[in-house]
């Protein structure tokens, strides 16, 4: 077992960038399929050292309910923000700087979260505190600085904390 | 039947555009500059995506085979995204930002990006 987690730092990485190749070559075939599963086990192996410690997956169900939820607020939220854009004026905008308190602790997790916050559009995560309890957030237009953060402790820190913890 | 089709893929077009067009028009509009940070956000998550599901509609229902190299854009594109963002967002902080000026970060001793010792700056900047 011990030598097998040698081989394979992370299984779940060697899967996807065997994935990534196929799709990559855009062609099934035993060839790309053998090049892929090669570089799978490579690429995860040279670059163990920056990632010594396996992020622990709980439920890998919940990630495609994250996947669509994180799907929906991008295009519900690029709505909000194009109307923002084009319908009012700078001076009424209220951009805001809110503090989000972290209860992740894995890095791999709180990475997730600053990624999501920054792609759902009208908040850009910006920095994370000394001692990562912390998100710094920037929001376009947030009349209710409370609300925001309420709504990304709910919909994706609730979530995430199920995936990983 | 060809003509619905075409139709399909010209609607995830003109969106795509449209959001294009309000992501640019957004980082000339907006005030300072981590407003406009938020507006090329947008331009990558619906403006691509839009000519995405468009290029894979069209290699489906027209060329009539499949292509999934769009996904693998969409990957980078979700993956870089993000931390092009992180990274003009530090840049203002460092340059414009003081402690007081940001939020209290809770129980910590400060944001990570201010965390850095006055002897560590050059010369020209602690003077």
């Amino acid at each position: 077992m011990k030598l097998i987690r040698r081989i394979f730092p992370h299984p779940l990485l060697s899967l996807l960038l065997t994935i990534v190749w196929l799709l990559l070559v855009n062609r099934f075939s035993i060839n790309s399929l053998l090049f892929g599963g090669f570089l799978g086990i490579v690429i995860p192996f040279i670059t163990r050292p920056y990632w010594p410690n396996m992020p622990r997956i709980r439920h890998p169900l919940k990630i495609v309910e994250y996947i669509l939820v994180v799907l929906y607020d991008i295009v519900v939220a690029n709505v909000v923000v194009a109307k923002l854009v084009l319908f009012h004026k700078n001076e009424n905008l209220k951009a805001a700087w809110i503090s989000v308190p972290l209860e992740l602790k894995s890095p791999e997790a709180i990475t997730v979260l600053a990624g999501t916050i920054t792609l759902t559009p009208g908040t850009v995560s910006s920095d994370v505190s000394s001692e990562g309890h912390a998100l710094l957030v920037h929001c376009l237009h947030a009349p209710d600085p409370d609300a925001v953060c309420e709504d990304i402790k709910t919909r994706y820190e609730g979530r995430l904390k199920e995936i990983f913890e | 039947m060809e003509q619905v089709y075409e139709i399909l893929i010209v609607v995830f077009l003109v969106i795509s555009g449209i959001f294009g067009i309000v992501g640019s028009f957004g980082l000339i509009k907006l005030g300072d500059p981590m407003s406009r940070l938020h507006a090329p956000t947008k331009a990558t998550t619906l403006g691509v995506g839009g000519v995405l599901i468009a290029s894979m509609l069209h290699s489906i229902l027209i060329e009539g085979k499949l292509s999934l190299h769009e996904l693998l854009i969409t990957l980078f594109l979700l993956l870089t995204a993000p931390i092009t963002a992180h990274f003009i967002a530090k840049a203002h902080i460092h340059r414009h930002e003081t402690p007081e000026d940001l939020p209290d970060p809770g129980g910590d001793h400060g944001w990570a990006t201010l965390q850095c010792d006055p002897e560590d700056l050059p010369e020209n900047e602690t003077s």
